[in-house]
């Protein structure tokens, strides 16, 4: 849900935006050495244990805040050890994941492990970037060593306590499952020497096991949220109650950015529980009425009440139709080179290809609609919302607010997915929560106010992946070889305008609308891109570029290997070569398992193959598919994997699930965003279709075994899924598919 | 006035006749169990049953459950209902939830389907799809749902 970022330009690149936030300074935090403050768990009062910061050695300087593990262990005396992620839990498993890794280094008993979410605080800042921050599939990645530091930094002050407790020498002393054990068989609980291990100074350096000794990482590991989540009492930010709260809906302009003309109110206002009619500032320069409530439903009966007119004239009307035809055109001016080949040879190529692709607009629609709720005090204010960037949001609420960004104080929340639509540069629902509840204040309501979206207001409210256009003249022999790739994208910059322009755009070339094109085939492209400007927000959508370059590159590969009668599976292994093992790995894997060449499929089913790397995983597909009553239908899926070492596969099983029904999603009927006179068509998940059970497929993933660091997992399951079905109806068709969603004509 | 029967509990309730009762379980009575989704009966993630059958609480008004019992997740999980506890065992046996945030609607679908079955009938795959085709995941755990329905079917059969 962010781009493949350079890991070595974003801190620096980031370095402004952080003396901005001065995030530097905020001392407000968390004590430095809290180890010991305790879980709350286990019917334990969290006050009846002292905080024992103050009274504590200074911490090893030369650690950074994401290296010192009081802010990431918490071990209660009853045992239970609570890990703090610096990452927001949607979905993808990282509430389990990252404390598996703690946990494992620790030697910590796992049915006592917990989890929760960080705060605003410098530690939970991603230990690369510097943000904290959840995208790019980068938590498991990035924090891995990270967290396995933090468990062998706690082991050790552990293992330190208690030795002086018995006086013994340290290194005739070992851990198990949450206990010390001595060479005579003495033990002690983890939560009977926490309090003395917080007095031990903390080691810079650790030793981290052997791979091989792994008890934890890399085994099937139920989800530490898997009870709460299958009964309801999970909460999530939409669930935040405070003493006094409201609950405020926003009448949003019809067109991105339009201005009210004018508000009658006054049927609104006569609606029973509808405390205050407040009209405010909202995104890309528009207007907004806001409707107050004591619940979301007289809200939401206030705002149908308004008699709204609104001023469209200085804003684009965008029409989704006419913007394919002025994306035709674009597509044959020049435009900015990304990379260059000799094109020399496609007017001599013996076979020539040329295929135009169209990729509409497309919603996230994650199942917890949108939500942020704020509680205004006199010297700063609180945030209780799902985000994956709560610094970038704090910021935000503080300019929104007059505020220092040190006195916005995040309390993140568990999102009910999100697949990048909770990560936004002008951080706009974020903001808007904040000018309501600032409003709300100038207007004499001094409570905490819940901003919450209707499904409407999803679908309709912008920040959709972008449409994009591809173009493509392609010269190559008759054994497939390509002599000339020409390459034109169309599509507007999701980056431009954000924070992340200044890293990420470069000779006016978003790359988040290029990554996934060529590699890792040695292809001579020529790469030509245009980022018109349309009034229509953009935002990253789970595999961002890789949502259309995957699907371009190998449906194309395969009418090449189709044309020049080659195996597809024989034919990519041939152009990848021996330089890119871990596409070839996953690749075979999947072939491997799904019985390809192998096994006769039944009459009107075909076989379907795509891999890709996106977020420095490979994922290949090989698929069963067939067309019933004109429509395509994906029956089976079998999965190659390549994400380095598999931390938790019944983690990336799901992943991979999700990703590839995401994935399919976009093939189906109905899964677009049009616009016409700068409205927005759909409105709904009956209008805005997305899979249900009934379009799931029998799925099976295998995962490639290694030992080398893991990879990420949240995105790299969606961008071959769609190409991988495409090539099998094409094969069934005889007729390639190059506009999503599938159109069978 | 409206008066609703919540998970055996009568509730006094101020607020409209026409007010759902999903804004009715959740701002009226902080039961946040119930999940609001689309509002429009689109995605399932509001459903609870009203007496024994799944509804979507979204566009069910209170008015109209006036007389008859409520159930919500909270009551069909805790342990008091045999096929609730069941089709909860089975959901986190199978590690279903993703962000979790659809599941009291998958559950409280699972659940009705299941109590609708004549005693030991263990359903096909094509009927478990039926009866949960009107329930949305965005995260796309549909294949442990299937496995979950089928295993709570089996572990009550």
């Amino acid at each position: 849900m962010l781009p493949n970022f350079d890991t070595l330009e974003m801190p620096r690149a980031l370095q402004a935006l952080l003396e901005r936030d001065a995030a530097d300074d905020i001392t407000l935090a968390l004590p430095r050495r809290s180890f010991l403050k305790l879980a709350g768990a286990g019917g334990l009062a969290l006050g009846a244990y002292p905080l024992l910061a103050g009274a504590q050695a200074p911490a090893a300087a030369g650690l950074k805040p994401t290296q010192q593990p009081s802010a990431f262990v918490q071990i209660a005396p009853n045992g239970e050890v609570t890990v703090t992620i610096n990452r927001l839990e949607f979905g993808q498993g990282v509430q389990t994941g990252l404390p598996m890794i703690l946990a494992e280094e620790l030697d910590a008993d796992w049915s006592l492990v917990r989890s929760r979410h960080g705060s605003s605080d410098p530690a939970y800042a991603d230990p690369l970037f510097g943000l904290h921050m959840t995208g790019g599939s980068n938590s498991i990645k990035n924090s891995y060593t990270q967290y396995r530091e933090l468990g062998a930094r706690a082991r050790a002050m552990l293992l330190s306590a208690a030795a002086a407790r018995w006086n013994f020498d340290v290194a005739t002393l070992r851990t198990q499952a949450g206990q010390v054990i001595a060479a005579d068989g003495r033990k002690l609980g983890y939560g009977a020497l926490a309090e003395a291990a917080m007095a031990m100074p903390v080691p810079e350096q650790v030793t981290l096991k052997n791979p091989k000794d792994f008890r934890l990482i890399g085994r099937a590991t139920t989800r530490l949220d898997a009870l709460a989540k299958s009964s309801g009492r999970q909460d999530f930010g939409i669930d935040t109650r405070l003493p006094g709260q409201l609950t405020a809906v926003v009448a949003h302009p019809p067109v991105f950015g339009a201005r009210l003309r004018s508000v009658d109110d006054s049927a609104a206002r006569a609606i029973k529980g509808v405390k205050a009619v407040l009209r405010i500032p909202v995104d890309r320069g528009g207007e907004g009425v806001a409707v107050v409530a004591d619940g979301y439903w007289p809200a939401r009966q206030g705002r149908e009440a308004l008699k709204l007119e609104w001023d469209t004239s200085a804003v684009e009307r965008v029409d989704s139709e006419k913007l394919l035809a002025q994306y035709r055109e674009l597509a044959t001016k020049p435009g900015q080179r990304a990379f260059d080949a000799d094109m020399a040879p496609l007017a001599t190529a013996p076979r020539q290809l040329e295929a135009e692709f169209v990729f509409p607009y497309l919603a996230h629609a994650p199942m917890e609609p949108l939500n942020c709720t704020v509680s205004l005090g006199k010297d700063g204010a609180e945030l209780w919302v799902g985000t994956q960037c709560p610094g970038l949001d704090a910021a935000a609420a503080a300019g929104v607010l007059g505020l220092k960004p040190e006195q916005v104080k995040m309390q993140v929340q568990m999102a009910g997915g999100g697949f990048g639509r909770r990560f936004v540069g002008s951080s706009d629902y974020v903001v808007e929560a904040c000018q309501v509840a600032k409003a709300a204040r100038a207007a004499g309501l001094a409570v905490p106010i819940r901003t919450l979206w209707s499904r409407e207001d999803d679908i309709k409210g912008g920040y959709y992946r972008p449409m994009h256009l591809h173009r493509a003249r392609i010269g190559f022999d008759e054994r497939g070889n390509v002599l000339a790739w020409d390459h034109v994208v169309v599509g507007q910059s999701i980056l431009t305008g954000t924070v992340f322009e200044s890293f990420q755009v470069k000779n006016g070339i978003d790359a988040t609308a290029t990554e996934g094109l060529r590699d890792p085939y040695p292809l001579p492209m020529r790469l030509t891109v245009h980022h018109p400007k349309v009034n229509v927000p953009v935002l990253w959508w789970r595999s961002v570029g890789s949502t259309h370059t995957a699907y371009v590159m190998e449906t194309l590969l395969d009418e090449i290997a189709r044309a020049t009668k080659q195996d597809p599976v024989a034919y990519r292994l041939r152009l990848i070569g021996d330089k890119h093992p871990r596409h070839r790995a996953a690749l075979q894997l999947a072939v491997e398992k799904s019985g390809y060449g192998k096994r006769q499929l039944p009459a009107g089913r075909a076989w379907g193959v795509a891999v890709h790397e996106s977020f420095s995983t490979v994922v290949a597909y090989v698929v069963e598919a067939s067309v019933k009553d004109g429509q395509p239908v994906l029956n089976r899926v079998t999965a190659g994997v390549h994400c380095n070492l598999a931390v938790n596969p019944r983690s990336i099983e799901a992943q991979v699930q999700g990703a590839a029904l995401m994935g399919m999603s976009m093939c189906l009927p109905g899964a677009a965003i049009t616009l016409k006179d700068g409205l927005v068509e759909q409105s709904n998940f009956g209008d805005f279709a997305v899979p249900r059970i009934t379009d799931m497929p029998q799925i099976a993933v295998h995962v490639v075994p290694s030992a080398e660091p893991p990879t990420g997992m949240g995105e790299p399951g969606l961008p071959p899924l769609a190409p991988a079905f495409a090539n099998a109806i094409a094969r069934l068709t005889g007729k390639p598919l190059r506009e999503l969603p599938f159109k069978l004509a | 006035m409206s008066t609703l029967n919540v998970n055996g509990r009568q509730h006094a309730i101020d607020a409209d006749p026409g007010t759902p009762i999903l804004w009715a379980l959740r701002d009226s009575l902080g039961m946040t169990g119930t999940k609001f989704g689309c509002g429009a009966a689109l995605c399932g993630a509001c459903t609870v049953h009203l007496d024994g059958q799944a509804i979507r609480s979204c566009v069910t008004p209170i008015s109209a459950a006036e007389g008859k019992k409520i159930r919500t997740i909270e009551a069909t999980t805790d342990g008091s209902d045999k096929v609730g506890a069941a089709v909860h065992a089975a959901w986190v046996k199978h590690d279903v939830a993703q962000c979790g945030y659809c599941q009291s609607g998958q559950i409280m679908s699972a659940t009705a389907f299941l109590k609708s079955l004549p005693k030991g009938k263990k359903p096909t795959a094509a009927e478990i799809d039926s009866a949960m085709a009107g329930n949305i995941c965005r995260c796309g755990t549909y294949a442990r749902i299937r496995a979950a329905v089928a295993d709570a079917a089996k572990s009550l059969a």
